[in-house]
């Protein structure tokens, strides 16, 4: 297992040998403080000193940020045939899809923990609940790995990274909408009442928005990193074969 | 020290490799030859463990690849075809990932990396990124990757591919001079790159050795004639 730190490495720092790294973060912070103080956001109106404006779109905009970020994670090895550089070195599967995994969650994570400014900005505005922040922002950071789980499998089965950003984008959507009403009420139409019970639990803004509100319930945490680690062992099978 | 058995290998409906078998010991540079799309690069990927044989079995050190993967490729240095290297990396990090992941920390890892780029005159371009090399210092990159760990055995699969007849000599130099000791394989559709270099020649032709033998031998086959005849009266039919 020690061979997953110069994977880490060189994947994390990978991301900052290009411009794009630096495009995107300041992208996201961009988006995801206008959508906070855009009318939907209602930063300012909603008149309690809280984060709940600006993270409320997180499971949105992540849907849309992960797979930009996890496209690139396996189709790129692929297309450029360092796949087989990678995979005639002494490392396993499982050591390649880690030390790549979280080299991508802990960019998503510096992506996140940058909004920290906005954080400092409401504890000057007022007295926020610093416990809610901080279950939110673990919230988020496990959201996102969940979210990366699915493209980083995604991303293992194509060589073109725009077929693996819209692969990703489909999974993600779907995962986001199963905690629809709307949505749940269709699929108990099609579906027996238990699957579709079955597949709203599975819904990333129920799981979320516990965080939300300051509480840290087994039961979400342990639906995060089960994704993902029934996302990654796919992974590493999806690789294999 | 490598040893082939039976090797199959099926895409689809095509056999890319069809029941080849040989051994490779050390100090022998063995040319693999076959016309393009013989089955060469297919069976260099089974033995490194990149794919994974239909049938047959590739051991190195007599440790077979599907069993211990990892063993077999600490053993073996690789040069895939076209030498993939990451590109937004420069020769020195790229090197060091390498080393790393070979298990080298620090002064050690320094070490390997010095000498690797010594072996292959890399230190011009140490700090260059690799998406701004020619050709030829793409392709040394990847012979100092292959052999970054001081290998047992080296694979080589078409090192001197779209290098200028300059690049193509210094190449040839670099092989021999790193062989003694070792066992390499090296493939290749030139001729004159198994006169120049190796002991032994395999040919293969649609997925099948068609010769095993010294060079001499193979030119004792139609004594007068040129290489190129004997290659193309062994492989034809093969398009
Ligand atoms: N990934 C693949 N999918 C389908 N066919 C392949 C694949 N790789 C190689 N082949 C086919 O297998 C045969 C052998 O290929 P290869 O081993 O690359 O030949 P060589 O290296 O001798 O030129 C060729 O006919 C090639 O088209
Ligand atoms: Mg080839």
């Amino acid at each position: 297992m020690r061979q997953i730190t110069p994977i880490f490495k060189r994947e994390f720092l990978g991301y900052f040998r290009s411009p794009v790294a630096y495009v995107f973060l300041i992208a996201f912070l961009v988006i995801s403080v206008s959508l906070a103080f855009s009318r939907y956001g209602g930063f300012f109106r909603a008149g309690v000193a809280g984060l709940e404006s600006y993270f409320t779109f997180f499971p949105w905009l992540f849907m849309f940020i992960v797979p930009a970020v996890g496209m690139r994670l396996w189709s790129e090895e692929k297309r450029s045939g360092t796949v087989e550089l990678l995979f005639t070195l002494p490392i396993t599967t499982l050591e390649a899809v880690l030390g790549k995994f979280l080299a991508g969650w802990a960019f998503l994570a510096l992506a996140v923990l940058l909004s920290f400014p906005m954080a400092l900005t409401v504890g000057y505005l007022g007295d926020p609940d610093w416990g809610i922040i901080a279950t939110t922002y673990l919230g988020a950071v496990l959201m996102a790995g969940a979210y990366l789980g699915v493209c980083a499998l995604t991303s293992a089965l194509t060589k073109n990274q725009v077929i693996s950003f819209v692969l990703s984008l489909g999974a993600c959507a779907i995962l986001l909408f199963l905690g629809f009403s709307s949505f749940t009420e269709t699929l108990e139409g099609a579906l027996p009442m238990v699957v579709a019970d079955a597949l709203s639990n599975f819904s990333f803004i129920t799981h979320f928005d516990a965080f939300t509100k300051g509480i840290v319930d087994p039961k979400d945490v342990i639906f995060f990193l089960s994704l993902m680690g029934f996302t990654l062992f796919l992974n590493v099978v999806a690789l294999e074969r | 020290m490598i040893e082939v058995k039976g090797l199959v290998k099926t895409y689809g409906a095509k056999r890319a490799v069809d029941g080849v078998t040989f051994t490779v010991k050390r100090g022998d540079i063995l040319g693999f030859l076959g016309p393009n799309g013989a089955g060469k690069s297919t069976t260099m990927k089974m033995i490194t463990g990149f794919l994974r044989p239909d049938a047959g079995t590739a051991t190195v050190d007599g440790i077979d690849v599907t069993v211990d993967p990892v063993r077999v490729k600490q053993k073996l240095g690789y040069l895939p075809e076209s030498a993939p290297a990451y590109p937004e990396m420069t020769v020195g990090e790229f090197l060091g990932f390498i080393a790393e992941v070979r298990g080298f920390r620090g002064a050690a890892k320094t070490a390997q990396v010095d000498r690797a780029i010594q072996l292959t005159h890399l230190a011009p371009v140490r700090k260059q990124t690799i998406e701004t090399l020619s050709k030829g210092f793409k392709q040394r990159v990847g012979f100092a990757q292959a052999l970054l760990h001081d290998p047992a055995a080296l694979i080589l699969d078409e090192p001197t591919d779209g290098l200028d007849p300059n690049q193509k000599n210094e190449v040839r130099a670099l092989i021999k001079n790193m062989s003694a000791e070792k066992a390499v394989i090296l493939s290749t559709h030139i001729l004159e790159e198994v006169d120049a270099i190796c002991n032994r020649v395999i040919i293969i032709s649609r997925g099948q050795v068609v010769a095993d033998e010294t060079p001499a031998q193979l030119r004792a086959r139609q004594p007068g004639a040129r290489l190129d005849e004997i290659f193309r009266s062994l492989t034809h039919g093969d398009i």
